[in-house]
C-alpha cells in the first residue's frame, strides 16, 4: 500500500488504460467550451473567462488546444513547441527529475512533448496567475505530460494548474512530470488543484531547483474523491537564502488512497523550508509524508502534519522526517492525528449551531490554510472551494 | 405568568464517571433576576453551569425546567436556540474559523450591530482572527461577551466573567456584562426606563470567585455551593462580605449543622 515515490515497479495495473484518442481542434477562446466543461474547469480553479489571469494553457486529452500568454513578461508554449524552439531545452529537460526514476517518468518520456512550457523573463512581475488545465474527456484514457517552468532571475510568477475531467468520465490515469527552475531572487508560486472523478489514478512526479535567494511556494489541493494518488515532490534549495513552502490540503472519501508527501533538501547555507499538510479522511486512506533535510549551516525548517479522521473505515498515517547533516540547523515538526475535539463541537453548539453545522465549520476551518505569499484573489478562490466542499457527506 | 420561574432546577444530580459532583441541587430563577454562585474550588460551580447547558461528560438526573419545558434531555444546540447562553471560562481555540464566521452563523438577533458592538469591545480586528487563537485572558472574555450579545439569549450563564482580566479591562467587561443582561439602556421616546427594562431585562447565573463583577452587575440572589449542594441562599453582597471576611469557614459551619436547602 505505502509505495514510496522512487519505486521503479508499476504499482498500478496499466493495462486497463487506453492511449489512442482522436486529436481535438484548436480553441481560440476557453469561453467557447461547453457549459458543462466550463463548470468542471472552474472546480479545478481554472477560469474559462480568464478574469484576472495572465494567460491560459489548455490540453484536452493529448491535444494542446489553447495556449496564450497575455503578459509580455512571460512565455507560454506547448512543451513540444518549446523543445523545437529551444533545441531540446537541454538545460532543463530531465535535469531536475531523473528520466528513469520510475515507470511513470518513462511513460512521460515515451509520450515526449505533451504538457506546457512556462518561462517568466528576468525581472518580470506577473501579478495575475497563469492558468494551465490538463483535461481528460474520455473514460479510461491516459495522459502523460511533462511540464517545464522557469522563473528567471528576480521574476515573480504565479501559476494555477487545474486537473479535471469531463462530466461522465469515471476513470483514467494522469501522469505529470513537472520540472521547476527558480533562478536567483525569483519567486514562483504554484498552486495545483485536482478535481478528479472517483476512479482516477494520479501520478505526479515533480522536482524543483531553487537558486540563491529564490522562493518556491507550492499549494496542492485535492478535496474530491480520487481512487489513487501518489506523489512526493522534491525541492532542492541550491543557493544560499533560498526558501520553500509546501502546503497540501487533502480530503479522502471512502475508497480513496492518497499518498502525498513533500521533501525539501536544504543544500546551501541559510535556507528555509516549511511543509504543512492538512488531511481529512471521511473513510479513505491518507499517507501524509514530509521530509526535511538540513545539509548546510543556518537551515531553518518546520514540518506540520495534521490529520482529522472522521470515520472508522479510514486511516491517516503521518510520516514526518527530519534529517540534519550538520549541527547548525533548526528543524522541528509537529504532527497530530485524531478526531475533532468534542469540546470544539460543543462550544459551537452552545452558540446554537447544530452538531452537523458545527462539525462542518470546524472541518472547513481545519482545511483553511493561511498561506503566506498567496495572491489575495487566489486565496479567495481556495476559500470558496473549501466553503463549497461537501463535508456533510460523511 | 409571574409565578412561573424562567429556570427551575429540581433534584439535580450530576456524576462524572463514578464521582458524584452535584448532589440534589434545587433552585429557581425568575425572569429578570440575576443570581450569583459562590463556593470553594471544586464545589461544583462550573459543573452546574455545564450540566445546565447540556455538555457531554456528565451523567445528569433530575429536572431542568426552562421556559416551562424540561430540557434535561435536549441537546446543547436546542437549549441554545431555546434561549440559554453561556460564557465560557476557558473556551477552546478553533483553527481556521474566524470569529466573524462563528458570530454570523450563530447570531439570532442584533446581527446588523456586529461591527458596532465589536468596536465597543475593542474587538474589531479580532473579528478576522481565528477563534480564541492567541487571545489573552481579557480578549477571550470580551469575545465571549460579543458572541453572547449577538446570540441574544434570555438566560445567561457566566462562568467567572472577570477571571484573568486586568484592571484596565474589568470596567469594560462589567459594562458589557450588564449589556448582555439587558441592563444598559437609554430612555427612548415615550417609554420610561422602567418600562423598557421590564421588556429587556434578562436573567443570569454568574459564577464569581472574586466578586468584582458584583461591583458592576446588580445581582439579586446569592447562592453558596458546597460539596455539591446549595448550602445557603441570601443577599449576595452580605454573602460576599462574609466570605471575604471569614472565608468559607462560616459557610461550612452552617452546612455541617445541616442548615442547607
Amino acid at each position: 500500500m505505502s509505495t514510496q515515490a522512487g519505486d521503479s515497479a508499476a504499482d498500478l495495473d496499466l493495462s486497463i488504460y487506453r492511449e489512442d484518442v482522436p486529436a481535438h481542434p484548436p480553441l481560440t477562446d476557453l469561453a467557447g467550451l461547453s457549459a458543462g466543461d466550463q463548470k468542471q474547469l472552474l472546480l479545478a480553479g481554472v477560469d474559462p473567462g480568464e478574469k484576472e489571469r495572465s494567460g491560459s494553457f489548455f490540453q484536452m486529452d493529448h491535444s494542446v488546444v489553447h495556449c496564450r500568454s497575455r503578459h509580455e513578461g512571460v512565455e507560454m508554449l506547448a512543451v513540444g513547441d518549446a523543445l523545437q524552439k529551444y533545441d531540446g531545452l537541454k538545460e532543463y529537460w530531465w535535469r531536475a527529475v531523473a528520466v528513469d526514476k520510475d515507470v511513470y517518468t518513462r511513460r512521460a518520456e515515451a509520450r515526449h512533448g505533451q504538457g506546457y512550457f512556462i518561462r517568466a523573463h528576468a525581472g518580470a512581475k506577473v501579478h495575475y496567475p497563469l492558468q494551465a488545465c490538463l483535461y481528460l474527456t474520455e473514460d479510461k484514457l491516459t495522459q502523460d505530460v511533462h511540464n517545464i517552468v522557469i522563473a528567471e532571475e528576480n521574476a515573480e510568477l504565479n501559476i494555477i494548474t487545474g486537473c479535471a475531467t469531463s462530466h461522465g468520465v469515471r476513470s483514467g490515469l494522469h501522469v505529470g512530470v513537472s520540472e521547476f527552475y527558480v533562478k536567483k531572487g525569483a519567486t514562483l508560486s504554484f498552486t495545483m488543484i485536482h478535481h478528479w472523478p472517483e476512479q482516477m489514478a494520479v501520478r505526479p512526479r515533480t522536482a524543483v531547483i531553487v537558486e540563491e535567494g529564490g522562493t518556491f511556494i507550492s499549494n496542492y489541493i485535492c478535496l474530491v474523491p480520487a481512487r489513487d494518488i501518489q506523489m512526493y515532490p522534491s525541492v532542492t534549495l541550491k543557493g544560499p537564502h533560498a526558501a520553500a513552502s509546501l502546503n497540501s490540503v487533502l480530503m479522502a472519501r471512502p475508497g480513496s488512497l492518497m499518498d502525498v508527501g513533500s521533501r525539501v533538501l536544504m543544500e546551501a547555507p541559510d535556507c528555509r523550508a516549511e511543509i504543512i499538510s492538512r488531511a481529512v479522511s471521511t473513510g479513505g486512506k491518507i499517507i501524509a509524508r514530509g521530509h526535511l533535510v538540513g545539509a548546510q549551516a543556518g537551515a531553518k525548517a518546520h514540518l506540520e502534519c495534521k490529520g482529522l479522521l472522521l470515520s472508522k473505515q479510514g486511516a491517516i498515517h503521518a510520516i514526518p522526517e527530519l534529517e540534519a547533516r550538520t549541527p547548525d540547523v533548526e528543524m522541528s515538526h509537529e504532527a497530530a492525528v485524531g478526531k475533532i475535539a468534542r469540546d470544539e463541537i460543543e462550544y459551537l453548539m452552545a452558540r446554537g449551531l447544530s452538531e452537523q453545522d458545527a462539525t462542518s465549520l470546524i472541518i472547513k476551518g481545519f482545511l483553511t490554510l493561511e498561506i503566506v505569499g498567496l495572491p489575495p484573489n487566489l486565496k479567495k478562490e481556495l476559500d470558496r472551494m473549501i466553503a463549497e466542499t461537501d463535508v456533510d457527506a460523511m | 405568568m409571574k409565578s412561573t420561574p424562567l429556570l427551575d432546577v429540581k433534584d439535580l444530580r450530576v456524576r462524572v464517571g463514578a464521582k458524584e459532583i452535584l448532589k440534589d441541587v434545587n433552585f429557581s430563577i425568575n425572569t429578570g433576576e440575576i443570581h450569583a454562585i459562590f463556593g470553594p474550588n471544586g464545589s461544583g460551580k462550573t459543573t452546574l453551569l455545564n450540566a445546565l447547558m447540556g455538555f457531554s461528560g456528565y451523567t445528569v438526573t433530575g429536572e431542568i425546567w426552562f421556559k416551562g419545558q424540561n430540557i434535561i434531555d435536549l441537546p446543547i444546540d436546542e437549549r441554545a436556540r431555546l434561549g440559554l447562553g453561556i460564557s465560557f471560562q476557558r473556551p477552546p481555540t478553533i483553527r481556521g474559523v474566524k470569529l466573524r464566521e462563528l458570530i454570523t452563523a450563530s447570531a439570532r438577533r442584533n446581527g446588523e450591530r456586529l461591527d458596532e458592538l465589536a468596536r465597543g469591545l475593542n474587538l474589531t480586528d479580532f473579528l478576522e482572527r481565528e477563534i480564541n487563537v492567541g487571545f489573552s485572558g481579557g480578549e477571550i472574555k470580551r469575545a465571549e461577551l460579543l458572541q453572547l450579545l449577538l446570540q441574544d439569549p434570555d438566560m445567561i450563564l457566566l462562568d467567572e466573567p472577570e477571571s484573568g482580566v486586568d484592571l484596565e479591562n474589568i470596567h469594560l467587561i462589567g459594562e458589557y456584562t450588564n449589556h448582555v443582561l439587558g441592563r444598559k439602556q437609554t430612555p427612548k421616546g415615550s417609554r420610561t426606563l422602567k418600562q423598557i427594562y421590564s421588556q429587556t431585562r434578562k436573567s443570569g447565573l454568574v459564577i464569581t470567585h472574586t466578586g468584582h463583577i458584583l461591583e458592576y452587575v446588580n445581582v439579586d440572589v446569592g447562592h453558596v455551593l458546597m460539596e455539591g449542594r446549595i448550602a445557603c441562599q441570601a443577599n449576595p453582597r452580605e454573602m460576599l462580605h462574609t466570605i471575604r471576611d471569614c472565608g468559607f469557614k462560616e459557610c461550612y459551619r452552617c452546612f455541617r449543622q445541616g442548615d442547607h436547602i
